[in-house]
């Protein structure tokens, strides 16, 4: 059979093109990632701290937890009850950003990189020894042109409770 | 590093190369919010069937409106852009309805007519709205990204299809195409898009097969 030589830079070129085919479907798809932290060191009796990093894919927003209208749907981070309890979540300061589709009235809204910050209390009556509190992310993601449905994200952080 | 393919292989990695180039021209184009996309008649698809109610409780049926050029645009008050192409049509609902022309809004509001009706009220809305199932989104490809717009020709086949804010000028130009062409309906060619453009046009049509099953809420 003929033999051919591989053009590592031409193919390269052909398969970027794949690539980027793809990736303009999954834009589709998910835009707001969680990216987990280390387990959290929690010691019992105690109130603690963990930071929920979130990515959102370039050219996208979602509404803050204090969005600019009655009609826009808020961030909004909850946790279900389990071995530690929530005591809040604090929101970073949202950006004031105008859109292709609201050219005069800013938006509220993250975008990039940012971090969400979860307190816990930790109960006496914690057992020690690795645990995982779970929680839903709600978000509502929108680009300079189109808007996604609404979804719900499971977050989950792993703990480590100490006495 | 040099490495040694066969033909076969070259040949398999030509077919994912020209695939390659077909699935981003499509996924783009899914995006893609200003080409020019009447489809010619015989790339049409029947528009999926749907029994909806609108905002008084009264059935809306797609088949109803077999014989008017139908703008379907599917929303929620949530939706930005989607505000923005509001008013645009209810300028046409205004301008066309007295050429066969009328604009049917479905609203995927998960809480349904509690937000949708004073929106709707506020916005002066002069066309019916609905409220979707999932049913519906389904049958028209899963909406997901809003505003999704179809514009359905004369015969219920859907001649365009726009995901994310386009301009008004483009649907305008897109009825009135329509509008315009009631006489031409057994000629074909009403866009002459050719190559690429063509397939990617087609790549960004949702709407499958002609199935026409009935879902109501």
């Amino acid at each position: 059979m003929k033999q051919v030589r591989w053009f590592p830079g031409k193919h390269a070129a052909l398969f970027a093109a794949l690539a980027v085919g793809v990736g303009c479907f999954a834009q589709a798809v998910n835009v707001l990632h969680f990216n987990p932290p280390p387990p959290l060191r929690a010691k019992i009796g105690t109130t603690v701290e963990a930071k929920v990093p979130l990515s959102l894919m370039e050219g996208y927003h979602v509404n803050s937890n204090t969005p600019s209208d009655d009609y826009l749907i808020p961030l909004q981070l909850t946790w279900t009850k389990g071995a530690l309890e929530s005591a809040g979540v604090v929101y970073p300061k949202p950006r004031l950003e105008k859109y292709q589709f609201s050219p005069d009235k800013p938006l509220s809204v993250f975008s990039g990189n940012f971090e969400l910050t979860a307190k816990f209390t930790v109960p006496a009556t914690a057992a020690p020894g690795p645990a995982a509190v779970n929680g839903k992310l709600r978000y509502q993601a929108c680009n300079n042109t189109m808007c996604l449905a609404p979804k719900s994200m499971d977050v989950a952080l792993q703990v480590d409770i100490v006495k | 590093m040099n490495l040694d393919f066969t033909v076969t292989k070259k040949r398999t990695l030509q077919f994912l190369a020209i695939a390659g180039i077909a699935v981003y021209l499509a996924s783009c184009s899914f995006y893609s919010t200003e080409w020019p996309s009447v489809k010619d008649e015989k790339d049409r698809k029947k528009a999926p069937e749907f029994v909806l109610k609108d905002a008084s409780g009264q059935d809306v049926k797609l088949s109803d409106y077999h014989g008017k050029v139908v703008l379907l645009n599917f929303w929620a008050t949530w939706c930005g852009p989607c505000e923005v192409e509001i008013p645009w049509f209810i300028d046409f609902q205004r301008e066309y309805k007295d050429r066969d022309f009328a604009v049917l809004g479905v609203s995927l509001d998960e809480d349904g007519w509690k937000s949708v009706r004073p929106f709707v009220a506020n916005e002066k809305v002069n066309y019916r709205v609905m409220v979707t199932t999932e049913q519906v989104d389904q049958l028209y490809g899963g909406v997901d990204s809003l505003p999704t717009t179809f514009i359905i020709d004369r015969e219920g086949r859907v001649a365009s299809s726009h995901v994310g804010l386009a301009s008004k000028n483009t649907y305008r130009k897109e009825i009135l195409t329509l509008l315009n062409d009631s006489h031409k309906t057994e000629r074909g060619a009403v866009s002459s898009i050719k190559g690429p453009l063509a397939f990617a046009t087609f790549g960004a049509a949702w709407v499958g097969p002609a199935v026409s099953p009935v879902a109501s809420k």
